[in-house]
Order: C-alpha cells, then structure tokens, then sequence
C-alpha cells in the first residue's frame, strides 16, 4: 500500500476502486434494508388489519375504499364479540384445562426425567429410545384410538377428557431430562452420603436449578391449551367444556340477513390475540428455548 | 452395580407417565394399525358384537374414493409449494438479518411475531382479508387484497367466498402457510449463521470472491445442516396441514370441501364410525412421512455439509 502511494496515478485509481466498493456497499445495504422492511410490512400486515378493523363501524368495514385507520373508534365491537362469541366461559373452560393440565404435567415430566437422567435401572436407555420414538408418529395415529376411547368411557364432554390423553409429552421429558443431567453427578451423590432422600433432593436442588426450564414447559402447556382445536373440536363441544379456539371458531356472527359482522369477529380475534400477545412480549426468551430445540408448536 | 430396590423406585418415580403413555400412546399406536387392516371395521358394528377379517379393504376403498383423492392432491400441493418458498425467504430474511446492525434487534423481533400466535384466529384475519363483503352480485367491499392487487390494475378475484375457485383458495392457503412458517425458520436459520467462522468470509474477501458466490458457496454448504432441519420439519408439518385451513374456511374446508387435507379427511370420517377408513388414511400419512423424512436424509446425507 505505503508503496503505491507514491505513484499519483495509481492512487487515484486506489480512491477510485475505493469509492467504487462504498458505493455498492452502500447500495447493498440499501437492498437489505429494503427486503427486511417489506418482509416486516407482510409479516405485521394481518396484525395491524385485524386491530384496525375490530375498531372500525360494520358501516365503515363495508366502504368501497378501504380506510387504513377508522373514522370513529367503535369500541362497541368488543362487547358484542364477548356476548356473540361467549368469551367469558370459553375462557374459564380453557383456564380450567390449562392450569390443571399444567400442573399435573409439570409433576409426572418431573418425576419420569429425573427418573431418566439420575436413576439406573435396567433397559434404561431402551425405554427413553421408544419414548423418543413415538415423538415421530403423526398425532392423528392416537388421536383415532383415544376417540374411540373416551368414547367407550363416556367421557366426552368433561373436563377429563380435555386434560388427561394428551397430558404426557415426550418431548418435555426430553427437554428436562436435558437440563437434569447438566447438574453434576457429585451434587447427587454427596447428598445421598449426607442421607437427604431422593425426592427432597428433587425438590430442594434439582427442580431450583432448572427454574428456566420449567417455566417454558408451564408456558407451553398453558398456550397448548389455549391453541388446542382439534381434539377439544372432536371430543368436548358443549357450552361447558367448550375451549377458546373452537369456541371462536365456531361463533357465529352472521346475522339472519347473511350480512357479517367483521368488526366483531376481528374483535373477538383481537381478544383471543391479546394473553399471546403478552407472552411474546414478557416470555419470549423462555418460548425460544423451547423452540430451539424443536418446531413442536404448543 | 445396581440393587433391586432402586430399580423399583426408578419404576416408581416413571409410573404416572408410563400409565398415561401406555393408555394413550403405546396402545393407541398398536389398536390404529389393528384397525386400519380390520375389514370395513366400524364403531358402530362392534358393540353388535361383530367381528371383522383382516385385509386392505380399508387402504382400498380410502385410495379409490375421490374425496381422499383430492384431499391427496391438495396435501402434496401444499408441501410441494410452501416449503421451497417459506426456505428460501427464510434463508433471505435470515442472512439479511445477519448483515445489519442497527435496528436488527427489533427486526429480528417482529419477524418471531407470527410464531406466538392463534394459527385459528389469524386464519380468520386472512379469511377477512381476503373476503368480499356483500351479497349477491353486489359487492361492497373487495376486500383488503383485492384493494391492493387493484393498484397494479388487476381485477378482483373471489379468493374465498363461495363459488371461489380451487386456484384462489389453494393461493390463500400458501400465502398463510407460508406466513407463518416464517418465524421458526428464521429463528432456526439465524442462529446457525451466527455461529458460522468469520473466517470463511474473510479468506473469501481477500481472494475478491463476489457476494453472490459468497452466499452460494460459503454461507449455504455452511448452513446445510440447520436448511435441511428445517426442510424436514415444514415437509412433516406440511402433510399434517389442517388447522391453517379451518381457520380460514372454518370446518367446510373451502367450497364443497375442496381444500380438504388427509388429516381433514381422517376427522370427518371419525365421528362418523367409519374408524377403519380414518385409521388406514392416518396410516398412509404416516406413510408418506416417513418415506419423505427418509429421502430427505438421504439427499442431506449427500448435500449436507457437516
């Protein structure tokens, strides 16, 4: 370089290639930054349309131009949804399901990985394969037999049968077995030479350190329950198991003169947005965590 | 060395999820392909106390029934379409991401935002956005996208409301599916891009290898891996596709039910008792993904740079 600079010329053709590449650069960024904002206009666009026009008059939604922020804030639109759509049972049901199948999920995951990662027993390895195998299976393979199941059990329509079939994932076992077997050997046995008994050291050294952890299975579960459609749809369809995803679905708000009533409908898709919303917004990190290690959604 | 008495409280400690797995998985696994080879085995017939031969009389009459037919077509579609396009954005969004600094935080943010979502109830924003408001011939409103696709000068199209052609209906799908595959696959993509060596790229600077021959020769082998996940995994959502289409058609699944799925198809004969023909359709899904999940390892185990 030092050489170069001595020759005039060959340093204006230095500046030359130099100014050259700045200005590709620069037109490079410039087509990045583009992409990425067009990309982000399509990925907000549903989330901005099915706010504003929950907001908007049925009057308005129906103009022949489309208006991109409403003449009248129309807060109406959420009552109706919450009468049409009977939001206020649809989610105590759902609360219902979401908290107790947490809660006994959240125990037998415990139990069955700490059983996995710090317990011998013979076939060990053997068992934990098939368990991960039946992770592959398609869902409607189960779905088909637990139908004809509950169905047997006359156990349609109840809470039951919202909360127990599906109330075992392998996948969380998997994930706390994971984080289990990160906490080191020697903790485990210096407390069994102190005598502490298995499941105080469970409870007193194993399940603090994998807080994390288990707040994404607690998150999770909860949003399962709050997604969940198709078994709900198939085996709890009453008013009073009804879930908040089939409920919504379900609602109708057409009237007996065919004409929909959208703001309300977005509305009421608003409202079931909203407790996602919130977990994006505050727990996002702990969702992450989960998603890293597979696609499995809720 | 390892004493009974810790084996059996290791048994102890698995029992509440064994019990469960046992009763709502590992049965079920073996009762579905029990039924799917009973022939013509229904719900209804067995409390008569009727018994059933074993055969392919289900397989048979679900692959040469039309509905299952079409429901086929439409699953293959979906995959065949949606997961080279969601990829290759995905893989754009991500390596863009990768390059910026400012503002890549809130980028990166927006873009997880589909991930924590109702796929119901924003099938039923698409549904809005793409609906034609008013009766009849008389339409009020064109709906969001038509607005826009109007822009450019192209006419309406009746995307989803009833007498909606398959081409419109398939279109909306894709776009929704495609949508909200986007999330995990960035998420997934930009985490491998971020551990790859800077290294790589300074050695392809200094020999003045173009940006484009960067990205095709570098940036993809390196991420080989991570693109081959997530191929894998949007192939084996994509052929268990259904609750993205109730969510914009609701359970008639399009116009005479003619964006059905197979997963769409093994619920409507569920209810119905037809269990047997349910059970051998999930049994060719199953099929079908293990035999793609295979051919993808296959190809990956050539391509894929590890």
């Amino acid at each position: 370089m030092k050489k170069n600079t001595s020759i005039p010329d060959t340093a204006v053709d230095i500046a030359e290639v130099k100014k050259h590449q700045l200005v590709l650069k620069v037109l490079l960024y410039i087509l990045i930054y583009s992409f990425l904002t067009f990309m982000a206009i399509i990925v907000l666009f549903p989330f901005y349309w099915m706010i504003i026009s929950s907001l908007k008059t049925l009057a308005e939604y129906r103009l022949n131009t489309p208006t991109f922020w409403p003449q009248q804030i129309f807060i109406q639109n959420f009552r109706v949804a919450y009468e049409v759509a009977n939001l206020g049972q649809l989610f105590v049901n759902t609360l219902i399901v979401g908290v107790v199948s947490t809660i006994l999920s959240l125990i037998v995951t415990v139990l069955s990985a700490f059983a996995f990662a710090r317990l011998e027993f013979k076939g060990r390895n053997l068992l934990f394969g098939v368990l991960m195998a039946t992770m592959m299976v398609p869902g409607e393979l189960f779905t088909i037999t637990n139908y004809m199941t509950v169905t047997s059990w006359n156990l349609t329509n109840t809470y039951t049968v919202l909360i127990i079939p599906f109330l075992v994932s392998v996948f969380y076992i998997f994930l706390l077995r994971q984080n289990f077997k990160q906490i080191p050997n020697e903790l485990y046995l210096a407390a069994k030479v102190d005598g502490t008994s298995d499941l105080k050291y469970l409870w007193k050294v194993m399940i603090p350190l994998c807080i994390p952890i288990l707040i994404t299975i607690t998150i999770l579960k909860m949003m399962g329950a709050w997604n969940s459609y198709i078994w709900p749809r198939l085996v709890a369809n009453d008013d009073a198991h009804k879930l908040i995803t089939n409920g919504l679905r379900g609602a109708s708000f057409t009237d007996e003169a065919n004409v929909t009533n959208f703001p309300a409908q977005m509305a009421a898709v608003v409202i079931v947005s909203f407790p996602l919303f919130l977990v994006f917004l505050f727990l996002r990190k702990y969702i992450m965590k989960g998603v890293a290690r597979s696609g499995i959604k809720g | 060395m390892v004493d009974n008495r810790h084996q059996w409280k290791a048994w102890a400690y698995l029992a509440p999820a064994l019990i469960l797995l046992g009763i709502f998985s590992f049965y079920p696994l073996i009762n579905t392909f029990r039924i799917a080879f009973l022939e013509g085995y229904n719900g209804l017939a067995i409390v008569g106390g009727e018994s059933f031969s074993f055969g392919f009389e289900n397989f048979k009459t679900v692959v040469n029934y039309s509905d299952f037919q079409v429901c086929l077509k439409n699953t293959l579609l979906l995959c065949v379409i949606t997961v080279p396009i969601s990829t290759t954005l995905a893989l754009l969004v991500a390596v863009g991401l990768n390059a910026i600094k400012p503002l890549q935080k809130t980028l990166q943010t927006i873009f997880f935002l589909p991930y924590v979502t109702n796929s119901i109830a924003i099938g039923m924003v698409f549904n809005v956005m793409f609906t034609q408001v008013g009766a009849g011939n008389i339409v009020q409103t064109a709906g969001i996208i038509n607005n826009i696709i109007g822009i450019f000068g192209v006419n309406a199209i009746n995307w989803v409301n009833p007498g909606s052609s398959w081409s419109a209906n398939m279109m909306v799908v894709c776009i929704y599916i495609i949508w909200k595959a986007l999330p995990f696959k960035i998420l997934i993509l930009l985490g491998g891009l971020q551990t790859v060596n800077k290294q790589y790229y300074q050695a392809a600077k200094i020999d003045g290898t173009s940006k484009a021959r960067t990205f095709l020769r570098i940036t993809v082998p390196l991420l080989s891996p991570m693109i081959a996940y997530v191929v894998i995994t949007s192939f084996i959502g994509g052929f268990k596709e259904y609750s993205s289409i109730v969510g914009i058609f609701g359970e008639s699944m399009g116009p005479n039910g003619q964006m059905n799925t197979i997963v769409g198809y093994v619920y409507d004969m569920l209810p119905k008792s037809n269990v047997g023909n349910a059970a051998a359709a999930a049994l060719i899904l199953f099929g079908i993904i293990l035999i793609v999940t295979a051919l993808n390892f296959y190809i990956s185990k050539k391509k894929v740079h590890y």
